[in-house]
This record gives C-alpha cells, structure tokens and sequence, in this order.
C-alpha cells in the first residue's frame, strides 16, 4: 500500500502518542502496518454501508405503517442515512427481472407477497437468506427459525406480516330482508343475498372457495383441483355468480365499490377492510369465515453492490426483530409473522382501539380459514389462468 | 456512343456521381443523430423484444449433454430414452444446480406443461442425494415418478431447439406436440377471440369517431373565427387532460349508482332496481375510447376541411345541385383526405389501447394488450408476451398495406 505523505505523517504522530521515543524507530515499522490496517479496515467499515437505500413497496396504508414502525425509528438511529420509497411491489417481479436483464438494480429491498418471493428466488433474483444469522433473535430467546416458523417459505424471503383475503359486505342492503351472511357460501346465494359482488379477477382463491361452497372439503381442495374436472366444477359454481360479479385487479377496487354500493359483497384483503370499518366508518362488516391466509416479507435483490447489501441486512435485523413487527401492527390491521411479535400487539396509533380482534390470525376470526398452497399455485397457475380468462370471455 | 466528358477528362457521369454522393453523406451525417437515437431507444429493444417470441436457447444452454443425447431418441416408440438420456440429464442438471440455473428452466418449462415449476425446484435436493455406479434412471425416477412420465421427456425433446414456434403457437390457441401442432381444447382458448375482438371493437371505434367527429370538424372550419375558437378550445381541453382522470371521470358517470344511471331513475326511464350497466363492459370501452380518441379524427379533418374554399360548394349550388349534391359530390370528396389521416390514426392508436380497457373493459371490453401486460407483469412469460406483441404488430402492418391498396397513403393529409 502505498500511503500518501500526509497521511503517514498523521499516522506516525498517532502512532507516536503512546510509545516512548526511544522505541519509537523500533516499533514504528509493525506497528505502521498493523495500525494502518486497522484504521483503513474500520474507515471501510464505515463507508461500507451505502447512506442511501430504495425500498420498494405497495403504497398506501400499509407503506406508512411500514415508514412508522421501521423506516423513522432506523433513520433516527442512523444520522445520514436516508431511505427512498417507491410504490412499485405490482410490478416487482417483472421489474427486478428486467433490471438484472440490464444489470443495474435500482432497488435494495423488496416488499413482495409469498407467491412472488418463490418465482424470484426460483429465477436467482433474490438473494437466498441465512436467516439465524441475518435475522435478529426473538425476545423470547427463539431462533429467527423457529420464532418465524412456518412463514419462512423459501430461503429469500424475510417475512413481515400475515394477511387474508376475505369479504366485507354492507350491512344496510334493503333486500336482505334483515338477514346477515354469515358463511362464505353467502357470496354464492344470491336468492337470499342478492345484489352485484365483487371477486378478484384472477383464478386463484376463487376456485378455492367455490369448491368449498359446492361440497369440497377443505384438505381435498388440491386434489380435486388438480383434475379436470375439479376445475370444471369450481368454474361451473362461480357460473351461478358470474353476471352478479364485478371484477377488480387492485385491493382498492373492493373498498371503494362497496362505499359506493356499487357491490354489497366482496372479497379484499382484510386491511383494507379495516381501513373502510374503522377508519372510514362506511355500514361495512367482515365475513371472516374461509378468509386465505397469505404472506407478505422482504427480498433482497441478487447480486447487490457489497456496501448496499451491508446495509439492506442491518436495516433487515432492525426492521424485522420482535418489537419492530409489533410496532406495524399499531397502524394496520395485518398480524406480525414472529411468534414472539404477537403478545406485544397493542392498540391503534391514533385510533386507540385494541388491534387483536382486528387480526387475521384472532381465534375468533380463524375459525374456519385456508392457507394458500403456493406450491401448487406456483405449478398450476398459467394453466389456471388460461382456463379462467376463456370462461370470464365467455 | 461517345461519352460525355468534363473538362479535366472525367466522365461526367462519375463526376455527377461524385457530387451527389458528396450530398448524400452530408444530408445523412445531418440525420445521424436521430437516427443513431432512433436505432438505440428504439429499433434494438424492439428486435430483441421480437427475438425473444422465437428464443428457446434455455434448454439447451441449461441441459446440453441431455438434447444432444435426445436427438436419437425417438417419442413415438412410446419408451422411455435409455440410461445414456438418464446420465446426462444427471450431469447437466448437476451444473445447473450449481449455477443455480435449474429452477429457472422449471419456470420456462411449465409455461408448457404445469408441474415442471416444482419438480426441478425438488431436483435440486435429489440430485445431491444421487450415487454414482448406480442405475440414474431407476434414482431418477424414484426421486420423482414425473422422470418416468413420456410426457416430461417428450417435452424435453419438444423444446430442445434453440429456437422454437411454440410461443407463436400459443398465442394462436395452439400446442406444440410431439406429432406437431394442435389446437388447444375449447375451454382453454383465448388469443384468437381477442385478437377479433380487438380488431372488431377498433374499427367501431374507428366508425364511431368519425361519426361524431366530422360535424364537429366542419363547424370548426367553417363558423365565424370567435365562436370556432371557443370550439376548438372545448375539444382541445379534454385532449390535454391526462387519460386516467378521464377514463375515471367516465367510471363516476357510467357506473351503476353513477350520474347518469341516477338521472334514468329520477326521470323514471329505469327503476331502481334495474339500473343500466353502462360499464365494466363493451359499452364502457367504446363510450370511454371513443371520447379519448376524438381528438385524433378532430383534428386532422378540421386542417383538411379549413383549406377547403366555401366557393366550391357555393358553385355547385348555383349550378343547380341539392344540398346533399353538393355536400356528397364536392365537399365529402375533398375531405377523404383527412378522414383517411384521422382513421388510421385512430384506428392504430385504438388497436394497441391498454389502460382504458383495464379500467372499464370488465371482462367483455378488453385487449389483446391487456393479455399482453398481463403476460410482461403478472406471469412473466416474456416470450409469448412477444409473440402477442409481434402478431399484434404484424396485423398493423398487413392493414396498413391493404389500406394503402384501397386508399392510398399519399392521399392521407395531416393539414
């Protein structure tokens, strides 16, 4: 290495501070080296970690209550530091593949759902995770394994929170004649609950629930799923909806039509509907039963530059440990995905109601509830589509 | 013949030659910069976009020893390829893993047969687990019984190639199989009905543009300079304002508890009960792409229309022709040109329209390019995105010919 004159002068007065004159000439040569390894290694260290990171995530309620239980406690403890927010985890998929395609990532972490973290680690885009060393113990003194147990669904995803998809109907519709659904096959009885619903417009979890409406018990929805037929008579039970359905491709769709009365029943994710109960006070009520379970968590990209990706796993250990999850849930109603997370759950920021009945994973919501197989979603899913989008055209 | 030569003995022929190429590189390295920006932002991303409709070189990057070895083997025999097919397989799937390269042709493989996602995602464990000296094929198939399945190794065989029809064949309801291509079952078919679909509600659109747009154009061009300014202010007004507000300014008006289903019932044409579904439809795209693509037949009919002389129409009037004569014998003809402009305009913009139809289309009203997004954004199978695009493209390019033969595109005036 060769050290700028200035430099060794700094250094040999640094050095001499602590060392007598006389052994000064002595000692100066190892001590130089050692020292210079020292300093320069630490100064790397330093600079190491990038002052910038672009998070990336869905906009809306659930980005701010990322900002508020993560983001503004670990900028506060990281002067200088700064992080950029971008509203793109629709797109996420497509977007990082296009960016390694162009070998330039734009992004240092991405809120993505479950199925998504498989199809990027499935293609090398994400970065695969040790997670007892690169996530932070629980308080409880569980490893990052067990304390996040059954979320942890592939080797690059960080989960953050569990959320369900599930329905909210009006609860001042005329023609029910007083009577509230409560079961899912409300959604398909349109005798006694007539008026427009309004179901994503994509196969998955709809066939699922039609099948369970026409007869299917739950551990055999799979399997029947998996035959021909099985499709046949999941898409022959939406049949009997189709002409009442209105189809939405964004979470927001559902909150909006039912405050418009535009549907009396919906399907959207339980957040959302939190937001349109609680928040805007809309005749609006859950129906909990057969809600799917879903997760929702980090990736980070592949290949990142070494000082980001120094960074992107301190903010990580930060953002993910046991009373950070617990804090998320003070601001939307999506339940922490540690174990050890969910006895810390308090009360809504500025609401001041109790968050746990609001959770998805409350017993009394959980009654009856399914977890999305994303395994077989991720085999069957083009095949699904092709036969959905053929009987929607039709 | 003698030829003809400059003073200095050069043939003038060489010397006009010379002067005009002078010309030409001076009037090219002018263009140069926009041509070198055009070929970069936009001729190579498109060609390699194409590309991809054909590019298959995954498999055989991923799995080379394997296609070599199954190039002998033979589908139809109703066998499965032998111990040689097995090792290979072994040998390149061991690479890949390594690379990490497997689970990436699981992903291209199961565009074309569902199952393969997972079963190379699981190869990954079963490979390591794998001996040396003992039968590949028997440890293949007990790690996985898909291995011993005709139909992964014909698929193997199938897509081996570094270049394949498939994705065209997809986007056109077909299936590549060992025996050749062939239509998918009823129930899975998509492309070809939106492809009509497309072109069917584009050339409504088309119609209904025009329709509305050339009285408009006319008055335009032919009211007192005050009062067609204003006009031309109320048609411009809507063509600055962004496209999201108005297609969702379209949704506030057309939908069920909307402002003009309201009006209906307060009126009593409609009972409460029985509310128009004016969108989430047919109607909602063409009402909403109708008004968005307005402007585009508007405004190149009003330049052809004002350079129009009032004394034509004067002239065959006063010499004896009804009003309708003369409109339809001397007015209309003179305006083809701008009605040929504004079509095809409108018509080429409406063809690829995306957010629009996403919006209000539901279920009946959208695209071709609604798949097209769907397969960049949501299911990622970028080759058969490309071959939509390039299909898409190619019937841009075929009207555009034949309207070409029937009108003629130097009779297409923009003012």
């Amino acid at each position: 290495m060769i050290a700028a004159p200035w430099m060794r002068d700094s250094l040999e007065s640094f050095i001499s501070l602590g060392i007598p004159f006389t052994e000064r000439n002595m000692k100066l040569k190892p001590i130089f080296a050692a020292v210079s390894i020292a300093t320069f290694s630490s100064a790397l260290l330093a600079a190491d970690m990038a002052k910038e990171m672009t998070v990336v995530s869905w906009g809306g309620a659930y980005s701010n209550s990322q900002l508020k239980a993560y983001h503004e406690p670990y900028m506060a403890a990281n002067a200088g530091f700064k992080i950029i927010n971008d509203e793109s985890s629709n797109e996420a998929v497509a977007k990082l593949r296009a960016m390694a395609e162009a070998k330039n990532i734009t992004w240092d972490l991405v809120d993505v759902e479950g199925p998504d973290s498989q199809r990027l680690c499935d293609e090398g885009l994400a970065m695969e995770m040790d997670f007892d060393k690169d996530l932070a113990a629980g308080t409880d003194g569980s490893t990052p394994t067990k304390d996040f147990g059954a979320s942890l669904i592939n080797k690059c995803f960080i989960p953050q929170i569990v959320f369900s998809t599930t329905f909210g109907y009006r609860t001042d519709v005329a023609d029910w004649n007083g009577k509230k659904p409560e079961d899912l096959c409300a959604v398909f009885d349109t005798k006694t609950f007539p008026g427009k619903r309004s179901l994503e417009k994509r196969p998955k979890k709809n066939l699922e629930w039609a099948l369970l409406c026409d007869g299917v018990e739950k551990e055999k929805l799979y399997e029947v799923l998996s035959t021909p037929e099985g499709v046949d008579k999941a898409l022959a039970k939406l049949d009997t909806i189709k002409k009442d359905v209105v189809w939405w491709s964004a979470g927001a769709e559902t909150p909006q039509l039912l405050a418009d009365k535009e549907v009396v029943i919906g399907s959207t994710y339980n957040g959302r509907l939190f937001d349109v109960i609680e928040e805007k006070k809309q005749p609006v009520a859950m129906l909990w039963d057969y809600q799917i379970f879903d997760f929702d968590g980090w990736v980070v990209p592949a290949n990142l530059p070494e000082d980001r990706k120094a960074r992107v796993l301190d903010f990580l250990k930060f953002a993910t440990d046991t009373q950070r999850l617990a804090d998320q849930a003070k601001y939307i109603s999506y339940g922490p995905a540690r174990a050890s997370s969910q006895p810390l759950v308090g009360k809504h920021a500025t609401l001041g109601i109790e968050m746990a009945p609001h959770m998805p994973s409350n017993p009394e919501n959980a009654k009856r509830f399914l977890v999305n197989n994303i395994e077989w979603w991720s085999n069957n899913e083009d095949e699904m589509n092709k036969k959905f989008e053929a009987w929607l055209a039709k | 013949m003698e030829q003809i030569q400059t003073p200095h003995g050069v043939p003038l022929k060489k010397q006009i030659a010379r002067a005009l190429f002078k010309q030409k590189v001076r009037a090219l390295l002018l263009i140069a910069p926009l041509l070198i920006f055009i070929l970069i932002t936009f001729v190579i991303p498109i060609t390699d976009m194409l590309l991809r409709s054909i590019d298959n070189s995954i498999v055989s990057d991923t799995l080379p020893q394997t296609t070599t070895v199954l190039e002998t083997w033979d589908a139809s025999t109703g066998e499965l390829p032998d111990e040689a097919a097995f090792a290979a397989l072994y040998h390149d799937l061991k690479q890949a893993i390594e690379q990490k390269n497997h689970t990436k042709l699981g992903t291209r493989l199961n565009y074309e047969s569902s199952g393969m996602s997972s079963l190379f995602r699981k190869v990954g464990k079963d490979v390591s687990k794998m001996q040396e000296g003992i039968s590949y094929k028997e440890q293949f198939i007990a790690a996985d019984k898909l291995w011993g399945n005709l139909k992964t190794w014909t698929l193997l065989k199938v897509y081996s190639p570094k270049y394949t029809n498939g994705y065209f064949l997809a986007a056109i309801d077909m299936k590549k199989t060992a025996d050749g291509a062939e239509m998918l079952p009823a129930s899975e078919r998509i492309y070809l009905n939106l492809f009509a679909r497309t072109l069917f509600m584009s050339l409504v659109i088309t119609g209904l543009c025009l329709v509305l747009g050339y009285p408009i154009a006319w008055l335009l061009a032919n009211l007192p300079m005050r009062t067609s300014n204003l006009l031309m202010i109320l048609v411009l007004l809507p063509f600055w304002t962004s496209l999201l507000v108005r297609t969702s300014a379209w949704k506030v008006l057309l939908q069920q508890q909307g402002v003009i289903n309201d009006i209906l019932v307060w009126l009593g044409v409609v009972s409460n009960t029985g509310r128009l579904e004016l969108i989430n439809n047919q109607f909602g795209t063409l009402v909403a792409m109708t008004h968005i693509l307005l402007p585009f037949m508007i405004l190149p009919l009003y330049s052809v229309m004002r350079t129009i002389p009032p004394a034509y129409m004067r002239a065959a009037k006063s010499l004896g022709a009804t009003d309708w004569t003369a409109f339809w014998r001397v007015y209309f003809p003179q305006t083809i040109a701008g009605i040929g402009a504004g079509a095809i305009l409108t018509f080429i913009l409406a063809i690829g329209y995306y957010i629009t139809p996403e919006l209000v289309g539901g279920t009946q009203g959208t695209f071709i390019s609604n798949r097209i997004a769907y397969h960049i954004s949501s299911s990622l199978n970028w080759g058969l995105a490309a071959a939509l695009g390039t299909i898409l493209l190619t019937l841009v390019l075929v009207l555009y010919w034949v309207y070409d033969k029937i009108v003629g595109i130097d009779k297409v005036k923009l003012g």
